[in-house]
């Protein structure tokens, strides 16, 4: 079996996947929930709601704010109770709606059984309508709104879709138990995506420290008859998971500076989008729920937990018995990109996979010595940049520099803290120099623009000075 | 309410950090450090012990005193450079020789530049080079082995061959006098380092199976010495040295093995590393061939080291979906 992985960098973190035995259960229901407008890259949806209304579950409460944008649906069944700013997972205020939850009845439409439904819709506008009506965004991260990345600008021409089952950041496994437990369905969503996207041939991308998912999902192929759809057994390797790095592993393409993967002929759902796609187009179900690994050697409670949108992270830990005293730090996401959480009454987005719970040791990062110029950051980093650089160049500012250098590829992966001996805060570094780097280019393609316009707009000035001198 | 860290990722580390890495080049030296205790005897145990000691206190006094800063003595670096600087000594070295060394080293090469991280010139060998052009005489008088084993004696190889091709012999009838099973187990009159290639080769191996180093500037060091003799043997076998005797002479191995590759002054990129150690291998055979002095490794590292800066700026690694 020869086994993929990308071409440059990456490291090797243990996997740590203490929670692969425990299967996906539903939460119960928080009495109340905040669901928030900013669940996806892009312009806020926009309430439509107002105090004091019943809703259902499934129910839309927000309209997309824009074309790139979402729905948002009531995850619950209850009463609007307050719609105003509340402070989000980093403590920034976001608007949230506020619903006290009575009972658990699901809006008309929604199809609840567990049947599987594999006849597809034949017309794909209908079906990436379904997929815009059930506010379906990227779970891989991102959440980047999944009928925008399946309508690719013209005169770009998809040839693979690439499933990511790689689920390479450690502890992460709710896709894992997701392949294991709803396989049909997420093969099913697979092939709804390769035939939106011009019925072309799929590829569902799971490492190799998943043999049961990987079995399973080959089982699965074979059993609905799929023939466009094949497994690929990828090398262990962090980021793999980077939609970058899986197309270079999948397909041998390097998608270029700035670029989208569309451009290598390339489209790159996650295993949860899968899964969320199948509900919206074949069962009528919106994202309302998702699953999230809560996990951690200090957490005895391991779990994967099917949770609705909006469901406090404090409901959560307290339902699994609460925070040991010795958890330091609360990642929500895996341990390499995961934010750190300052707020425990934030609730819950769509793209929440997972909860993680460190303990002083495990994430206290040691003191930052002297660059022994060893060249581990950049035999590490997957985009083939070079940190070490790039962080002195950040601490002077150096703009122009850092652009040359490419400072604005960075992914933020992580990959060169992680590996760097001396602890030197790279990614910090780096991350600053990427964003004044991506300031200059944008106000360079500002100013560009502004320059076209006026070009456009002297003719017309002109000829009225003419008019105005007659 | 309970208080949190928050701070941005990644939120894990890598069991590495810069003493775990020194420790691994400690361990890797430690075959050739016993080999050259079972050749050289007590005295060279006496140039290592003085060595590595006066290189640590050395640096702890002036981080403490005239840096006021931190000690850095922790991350065992200076360890090594009193290791590698006693391998490069004749195990002859009066102790007070050992220790001007060591103050060069660490107090001109390594300490005056900032410490670790930010000396151009490996500080090992710029000790080792002040030495051989101050106290010619010590630096210069190599005994031969004395320790369990029979030994020839006599200069070191290299050394005779220039001597002898002065007096008009030629190089197979010098040459004929050693084994080169000899030179590779080290039976041979040299610094206390050349004693035994195969233990610097093992060494060497361990290092690049943990990954604390790469092969690149050794192999392409190997490979230019090997190419560049091959030619010059191959035109005149009378006066040029044949390519096996240039591997195996004159601390190549170990200033391949353990001194080019040092991280503050090699380059960081794939293709920087390689003319870094073409232009050490060429160097050496042209200070060999045609130089005052009989072995060029030290003389090629320092001035190749001089150079890294530039070999940053012109060789980069591949950028991703960049041509």
């Amino acid at each position: 079996m020869s086994k993929h992985t990308f071409s440059i960098g990456g490291v090797h973190p243990h996997d740590s996947k203490i929670s692969r035995g425990c299967p996906i259960c539903p939460l119960p229901l928080a009495p109340t929930v905040y669901i928030s407008v900013a669940q996806h890259i892009g312009a806020p949806s926009v309430p439509c709601v107002a105090v004091g209304d019943k809703v259902k579950v499934g129910q839309v409460i927000a309209e997309p704010g824009g074309f790139v944008s979402a729905y948002i649906h009531s995850s619950v069944s209850g009463t609007v109770k307050s719609i105003g700013p509340r402070p989000d997972l980093a403590g920034r205020p976001v608007t949230h709606i506020e619903i006290a939850v009575e009972g658990d009845e699901w809006a008309e439409g929604i199809d609840t059984s567990d049947t599987l439904v594999t006849e597809i819709p034949e017309d794909n506008k209908a079906i990436i309508e379904k997929i815009r009506q059930g506010g379906v965004v990227g779970l891989g991260g991102a959440t980047f709104p999944t009928h925008v990345k399946l309508s690719p600008p013209p005169g770009s021409k998809c040839e693979r879709v690439i499933i990511n089952g790689c689920e390479c950041e450690p502890y992460l496994t709710s896709d894992f138990r997701t392949l294991l437990e709803k396989g049909e369905q997420v093969v099913v969503g697979a092939a709804i995506l390769a035939k939106v996207m011009g019925g072309v041939p799929c590829t569902i991308a799971i490492e190799e420290n998943k043999p049961e998912a990987i079995a399973h999902i080959r089982e699965v192929i074979a059993k609905l008859g799929y023939t466009g759809i094949e497994v690929m057994v990828m090398k262990m390797m962090y980021p793999q998971g980077g939609e970058k790095q899986l197309i270079d592993a999948v397909m041998h393409r390097q998608v270029g500076s700035g670029a989208l993967p569309i451009s290598v002929g390339a489209v790159v759902q996650n295993v949860a989008t899968a899964l969320a796609v199948y509900d919206a187009v074949q069962k009528g179900k919106p994202i309302v729920d998702n699953s999230v690994t809560v996990t951690g050697e200090c957490f005895p409670n391991q779990a994967n937990l099917l949770v609705r949108v909006g469901t406090p992270l404090r409901y959560i830990l307290d339902y699994l018995g609460g925070i040991p005293a010795e958890a330091v730090k609360v990642i929500s996401g895996g341990p390499m990109m995961g934010r750190a959480v300052s707020n425990l009454d934030a609730a819950t987005v769509k793209g929440t996979g997972a909860l993680l719970l460190l303990t002083e040791a495990q994430t206290r990062r040691a003191p930052e010595s002297e660059c022994i110029r060893c060249g581990r950051c950049a035999d590490a980093c997957p985009m083939g940049l070079e940190p070490f650089l790039l962080q002195k160049l950040s601490r002077s500012a150096n703009v122009e520099a850092l652009e040359a250098n490419a400072a604005q590829d960075c992914i933020e992966c992580g990959c060169c803290l992680y590996s760097c001996p001396a602890n030197i805060p790279l990614l910090d570094w780096v991350r600053m120099g990427k964003g004044m780097a991506m300031g200059a280019i944008r106000a360079r393609a500002a100013a560009a623009k502004a320059a076209a316009e006026a070009a456009k707009a002297a003719p017309v000035i002109s000829s009225e000075v003419e008019k105005s001198k007659k | 309410m309970e208080k949190l860290l928050v701070s941005p990722n990644p939120h894990i580390h890598a069991p590495v950090s810069t003493k775990t890495l020194m420790r691994d080049v400690i361990i890797a030296l430690i075959p050739a450090v016993i080999c050259s205790f079972v050749f050289y005897g007590w005295r060279e145990i006496l140039v290592m012990a003085v060595s590595v000691a006066s290189c640590v206190c050395l640096e702890w006094a002036i981080t403490k005193y005239m840096l006021k800063k931190p000690s850095t003595i922790g991350d065992l670096s200076a360890v090594i450079t009193g290791i590698l600087l006693a391998l490069n000594l004749p195990y002859t070295t009066p102790w007070w020789v050992v220790m001007i060394g060591a103050v060069v080293a660490i107090g001109v090469a390594k300490m005056t530049f900032g410490g670790i991280g930010q000396n151009i010139w490996n500080p090992a060998l710029v000790g080792r080079v002040f030495l051989l052009v101050s106290f010619p005489t010590y630096m210069t008088t190599w005994g031969a082995p004395q320790g369990v084993m029979d030994a020839v004696s006599g200069p070191t190889p290299l050394g005779a061959i220039q001597e002898g091709l002065m007096q008009g012999a030629t190089v197979q009838e010098l040459t004929s006098a050693y084994d080169y099973k000899d030179l590779l187990f080290a039976n041979l009159g040299g610094s206390a380092g050349e004693a035994c290639a195969l233990a610097l080769l093992a060494g060497f191996i361990y290092l690049c199976c943990r990954k604390v180093v790469k092969p690149w500037i050794t192999l392409s060091i190997f490979a230019t010495v090997v190419l560049t003799s091959l030619i010059f043997w191959g035109i005149n076998p009378a006066r040029f040295t044949d390519p096996i005797f240039n591997l195996l002479t004159g601390g190549l191995i170990l200033g391949a093995c353990f001194m080019a590759t040092d991280y503050v002054t090699s380059p960081m990129s794939l293709w920087g590393q390689v003319v870094f150690g073409v232009g050490i291998g060429f160097l050496t055979m042209m200070i060999r061939y045609f130089g005052s002095y009989p072995e060029g490794v030290s003389f090629a590292i320092l001035f190749m080291n001089s150079v890294v800066p530039l070999l940053n700026m012109w060789f980069h690694q591949k950028k991703f979906g960049r041509k």
